[in-house]
């Protein structure tokens, strides 16, 4: 359920041709220094495009051919780094765009009291603060963030969540909150401003989307020190390497000191470039995969955070089970026959329209083959909140359905009581976790329905995953402890909250991070709004009160509470995905050593050449080779980078042996192969 | 490589296995944080020098402590050598040595290093070589120890301010540790032959032995990874090392210390399989290295390979590469004691480096450069090899979808900082020290021999200092003013910074809060953890030297093999 302004391809057209204006555009010295592996290549690059141009004016260390090549080469590393961050940014941007159109200056109507026919000041959006009240009404936007104080409406509140159908709002209760830039389809709502100009949901979801806003995370800035650490080292390394080569000429009383060109092409080739080049757009795909899986997390470091949660808090319904109860049986009193509980029953659900209800029809209609008849001197009797029955009146017969206290205390007024044999199968149905529902046609109990909570396909799976990746998940449910207990075996999760009020729920949160373990929840309504904050990742539903949403780090405009399991294995793959390239690009160096030292000290100990195990055609061809790998294995990794490794639910030993063999024996390999066919090539078109 | 060599290697590491768990209990036991204030005895101690055992000190006070103590040390040790003429205990009269030798042998011994510019029998006075250089072995070791207890201690407590009490955990390392070990190690070393007197020199007719109180200093040497010999030839020497019992003990006790250490990490963490797993990397690192020194060695020089030369060994020969070794000690022996002196920072030798085989050579060297890590110094090694698994953690927390965190704590930017730095430090000393030796001709002068094996002797001499070793290849006439100042200043920054920024990162891990482990949290115990940290030190080590190796060893064994 994307919205339609996103493009799901990594490689658009139209984004790549922005992307590669952008890549020239992040040459500039101030964007490169964010990066010190990149700042190094820049630097790295005019030195060696200097060289090529002295060369033309005769001061030549090498051929100018090959320093204009291993310079242009440089260059196209800087490029191709400079390319992945922009297309990663391409993306955010286009929806910003598109949010951003929504985001129109409007003329409000300011109310000093919440009524439709108040008298009303016409306001522009942007003088609008805090604590304003506005009207607005059907075929207008919302000028602001707010909280509806009067009235009902439907929204339109696709230019944000990309979900087409309407959506009501309402003053009171948990869909109270409502977003600027949507729009009242029908009726007319009072709002109070909840923000100001600048700092509204609209706002905050374009700086997050435009990467504006993104800086960088605790565990970037942990990597970026290493992968600095690693440059320095191979820094040292090279440019030492010029005094022992001068050395060694000396004492060896042969060849010529290692080139200048030759030693940038080394240290751009060891240093970690494709880590380096990528490690930004990794960030902001990680980014960039949460809006797609239509959450909006309002950091960096809450997508960090979500791949270390330990506990996960899910609502049982809609999360764990289906949103409804259905039938599953029908237990008939001792003295009646099932057909005939089943016909009662099936009247009593004729007219109602809840889920719970049909679900009693097609039980019926399933067991015994039961058709629907239309009767015509049917009453039928609503659920009321004060009878908590239904049922229908057919002439003289009064058929109610209703929990087994109302039915008891409808049996009692009218001169009769609840057989102890109905007591009792209506209590086992309670212990299996299921409702009981007690069926009467005037003074006498038929029997039970049997509605059970339904819990969703393959979500057991899902959880035994969630147990082998390290992750405990918590149910938490307003039912008694004894239907939980029972769900709670049923969907596999490892622990649960009964009877769960806010309270309960914020206390649970603060035991178990007093344990020293994250916390993920979502939550809808203002009385989860505390929990949320206390969490260490908190998905709020975007049909969530305002209270939920500012409360919480991540909002999910499809208000799935599902996606809580999504949303950790995104922040996992955002952090292996980084792992998995600084291995890869580690790993590559190897090859490289064996490609470039035989041929930068050919001339001085031609006896090194045993290194040159891949057989590299010439000193030149060699260093070339791999400077053309380093560069273009960025570009072949831009597409892991932007969709992330693959993840796997699996446990942390099992991962990391599979994440070693793949990034990190295939960057011992990889190169030599790269480097060997790059070299073939270079022969081949007659470059070497 | 011969059954012989391997038998020898065999023995040698069963019996140190079985002698690292109890001294890796014994030592956890030592440094026990619920004994912090001290039993009687020590309190005189404390009580003499207004020390508060109780007080805990933040890392800062710590490193404070430890850099002063040290200060202290050098300054002492400047000034009992530069005024060892006219100081009692000096039977051969010997004048006092030069500041730059004085200073460089100062920091030398303080750092834990132990590189001698100097010969001792002709140069330092009996009481200089046990109140100066014999006091800063026990001084230097405990310091070592001291940090690491520390820096293990960042792991071990939750939410704290402080890293523990230098002044006691010197106290307790020398006095439980150190002087026991050391006093059983030179009754040991007396009965094999190794001298302990004050005698002056004996004039034999045609030659002079030295005498003096060996034993004592030698004892020392080998536990606290010293290796400063009392002579010039150190463990080569028969009054130093006489016996091949004397010379399997004194490999033994190098790896005593360093390898119980790492078991007294895991204890003091809470869990007996971190340490084990340390120390599985270390031998997993060391074992192919020293075998492969042993068969290089055995195998001989590749230049002779094809002529009609019999490098066989056999029941009338050794065969291989004799040249430079002790004939009582041979091929296995003399390649062994290399590879430990220079995987430990002892620095001891009973066999010319110079003259190993050129890949024989490359393997102490490339050791060193590893950044005495693979057991190393005492405390200093395993801080070392922390600070390298803090950058496998990170990695490899990484590739299973966490923060990473290493024994229950996470590891974030700034821990990050001081792991780098720990690693930096020592290759930017190497390669910036070596660079500065071959540009300056009074670096070069000092080279005797020619081509790569030259560029060999300066590689080896900086990377010794850099990383506080302390052996010498030889065939380097290091006693020159820039030498001796360029050795000390790599030893100085290589010891001191080092050991800060450690303390440094165990002050913020300390003060941070336990993780408990779940499925998911990467496990650093297991075979997997212990094969990447392996190959992350290696990998390093490789990357950063490789060129510079190349030049020296490298090109000198393909010559040597091309019959050049």
């Amino acid at each position: 359920m994307t919205s339609a302004t996103l493009p799901n391809r990594a490689f658009d057209r139209a984004l790549v041709r922005t992307a590669v204006l952008d890549a020239f555009r992040k040459l500039s010295p101030r964007m490169q220094f964010r990066n010190p592996v990149m700042f190094v290549v820049l630097v790295c690059s005019i030195l060696t495009t200097l060289i090529w141009v002295a060369g033309l004016s005769g001061h030549r260390e090498v051929p100018s051919g090959f320093s204009f090549a291993v310079s242009a080469w440089l260059w196209f590393t800087l490029l191709f780094a400079n390319f992945a961050e922009a297309l990663a940014e391409g993306r955010g941007k286009a929806q910003a765009n598109a949010l951003r159109g929504s985001r129109k200056e409007l003329i409000a109507k300011r109310v000093e009291t919440p009524l439709r026919d108040a008298q009303v000041t016409y306001t522009p959006s942007t003088d609008l603060r805090t604590g304003h009240m506005v009207l607005v009404e059907a075929g207008e936007y919302l000028p602001g963030d707010g909280e509806v104080v009067a009235g009902t409406a439907s929204v339109d509140e696709s230019a944000i969540t990309g979900e087409s159908a309407p959506v009501i709002r309402e003053s009171g209760g948990d869909r109270s909150a409502v977003t600027g830039g949507t729009k009242v389809l029908s009726d007319w709502l009072v709002v109070r401003i909840t923000s100001n100009p600048g700092e509204s949901f609209l706002d905050r979801m374009i700086a997050m989307v435009e990467g504006a806003s993104r800086r960088k995370t605790p565990n970037e800035i942990a990597l970026t020190i290493l992968l600095a650490k690693f440059t320095l080292i191979f820094l040292l390394a090279c440019a030492t390497l010029l005094p022992y080569s001068i050395y060694s000429v000396q004492v060896a009383h042969a060849g010529e000191p290692i080139t200048l060109t030759v030693l940038i092409a080394l240290l751009v080739c060891l240093i970690p470039t494709t880590i380096g080049a990528l490690l930004s757009a990794i960030g902001i795909a990680g980014m960039d995969r949460m809006i797609r899986a239509n959450v909006i997390a309002t950091s960096g470091r809450a997508v960090e955070a979500a791949g270390d949660v330990d506990v996960l808090l899910l609502d049982k319904t809609g999360t764990i089970t289906l949103g409804n109860r259905q039938a599953v049986a029908f237990h008939p009193a001792p003295d009646v026959q099932a057909q005939t509980l089943a016909e009662v029953a099936l009247l009593a659900s004729l007219a109602d329209d809840t889920p719970e209800g049909r679900s009693v029809l097609a039980l019926a209609r399933e067991a015994f083959g039961l058709t629907e008849r239309v009767i015509t001197n049917a009453v039928y009797v609503p659920f009321t909140a004060q009878t908590r029955m239904s049922g229908v009146d057919i002439g003289d017969r009064h058929i109610r359905k209703g929990a087994i206290d109302a039915v008891g205390r409808y049996l009692d007024a009218n001169g009769s009581h609840l057989p102890p044999r109905v007591a009792r199968q209506a209590e086992e149905v309670a212990r299996r976790g299921a409702t009981p529902l007690v069926v009467v046609e005037g003074a006498r109990a038929l029997g039970v329905v049997e509605l059970k909570d339904i819990v969703k396909p393959g979500i057991k799976e899902r959880f035994a995953q969630m147990r082998r990746m390290g992750i405990r998940t918590v149910m938490v449910t307003g039912d008694n402890p004894l239907t939980a207990a029972a769900i709670a075996a049923e969907a596999g999760v490892d622990d649960f909250l009964a009877e769960a009020t806010p309270e309960a729920k914020l206390k649970l949160i603060r035991d178990i991070q007093a344990e020293n373990r994250l916390v993920a929840m979502c939550g809808d309504g203002t009385n989860d709004a505390p929990a949320l904050a206390q969490a260490d990742v908190a998905v709020a539903m975007n049909t969530g009160t305002q209270a939920a949403r500012e409360a919480g780090n991540m909002v999910d405009l499809d208000s799935d509470p599902t996606k809580l399991i999504e949303v950790v294995e995104i922040g996992k793959q955002l952090l292996i995905t980084r792992g998995a390239l600084t291995t890869f690009s580690l790993a590559n160096d190897i090859a490289k050593y064996f490609a470039i030292i035989p041929a930068a000290f050919a001339t001085t100990y031609p006896a090194l050449n045993t290194l040159n195990v891949m057989h590299l055609a010439t000193p030149q061809s060699a260093i070339l080779s791999a400077v053309i790998f380093n560069a273009l294995i960025i570009i072949v990794l831009i597409p892991l980078a932007l969709r992330g490794v693959k993840y796997r639910a699996l446990g942390a030993d099992a991962l990391l042996r599979r994440n070693l063999l793949v990034y990190g024996l295939g960057g011992i390999v990889a190169p030599f192969l790269g480097i060997k066919l790059i070299d073939l090539i270079l022969v081949a078109i007659g470059a070497a | 490589m011969t059954a012989n060599a391997l038998m020898q290697v065999a023995v040698f590491l069963a019996v140190l296995l079985v002698l690292v768990a109890p001294m890796g209990r014994y030592m956890a036991f030592v440094f026990d944080d619920n004994r912090r204030g001290g039993n009687r005895f020590e309190r005189i101690f404390y009580g003499a020098c207004g020390i508060e055992p109780a007080e805990d000190m933040s890392w800062k006070r710590y490193a404070l402590a430890m850099l002063f103590f040290n200060m202290a040390g050098v300054l002492l040790l400047y000034a009992l050598q530069r005024l060892q003429g006219v100081l009692p205990l000096n039977p051969q009269h010997f004048v006092a040595p030069s500041a730059d030798l004085a200073m460089n042998t100062a920091v030398s011994f303080a750092t834990n290093t132990n590189w001698q510019a100097y010969a001792g029998e002709s140069t330092m006075s009996y009481l200089t070589q046990m109140l100066g250089l014999a006091v800063q072995n026990f001084m230097s070791a405990a310091t070592g120890i001291a940090v690491l207890v520390a820096v293990v201690r960042g792991f071990a407590r939750r939410g704290a301010s402080g890293i523990g009490n230098f002044w006691v955990d010197i106290t307790r390392c020398t006095l439980y540790v150190l002087l026991p070990l050391s006093l059983v190690m030179a009754l040991v070393l007396v009965s094999q032959g190794v001298v302990q007197n004050f005698h002056a020199y004996v004039d034999a007719g045609s030659q002079v032995l030295p005498m003096g109180p060996a034993a004592s200093q030698v004892a020392i040497k080998q536990l606290g990874t010293n290796g400063g010999g009392f002579f010039n030839a150190n463990s080569a020497h028969p009054f130093e090392n006489p016996t091949g019992l004397s010379n399997f003990i004194e490999m033994l006790v190098i790896f005593l210390i360093p390898g119980g250490l790492c078991l007294t990490f895991g204890r003091m963490v809470g869990d007996k399989r971190q340490g084990w797993a340390i120390l599985a990397t270390m031998l997993m690192i060391f074992i192919p290295l020293a075998v492969g020194l042993v068969a290089a060695e055995q195998a001989g020089n590749p230049a002779l390979h094809g002529l009609a030369v019999d490098g066989q060994a056999s029941a009338l020969q050794s065969g291989g590469n004799m040249e430079g070794k002790e004939t009582r000690f041979g091929i296995a022996a003399s390649g062994l004691f290399a590879a430990i002196t220079t995987a430990a920072s002892c620095g001891a030798v009973n066999a010319a480096h110079d003259s190993l085989t050129p890949l024989g050579g490359l393997i102490p060297m490339w050791l060193m450069q590893l950044g005495e890590v693979v057991f190393g110094g005492v405390g200093s090694g395993l801080y070392g090899m922390l600070a390298f698994a803090i950058v496998a953690v990170f990695i490899a927390g990484l590739m299973v979808g966490r923060t990473p965190e290493y024994l229950g704590k996470k590891i974030e930017a700034y821990e990050m900082k001081m792991a780098s730095l720990a690693v930096l430090v020592p290759c930017a000393l190497v390669t910036i020290g070596t660079a500065i030796a071959v540009l300056v001709p009074a670096g070069t002068a000092a080279v005797s021999n020619p081509g790569a094996h030259g560029f060999s002797e300066i590689l080896y001499a900086v990377s010794s200092a850099s990383n506080n070793n302390g052996s010498a290849f030889g065939g380097l006439s290091a006693t020159t003013p820039f030498w001796n100042i360029l050795l000390a200043v790599c030893m100085f920054l290589a010891r001191f910074p080092l050991a800060i920024a450690m303390l440094a990162m165990a002050g913020s891990l300390a003060a941070k809060r336990h993780v408990p482990p779940s499925a998911g949290t990467l496990r650093t115990h297991t075979p997997l953890f212990v094969v990447l940290l392996a190959c992350i030190v290696v990998v390093v080590g490789a990357l950063t030297f490789l060129p510079a190796l190349a030049l020296g060893p490298i090109a000198e064994h393909l010559q040597a093999a091309a019959g050049h």
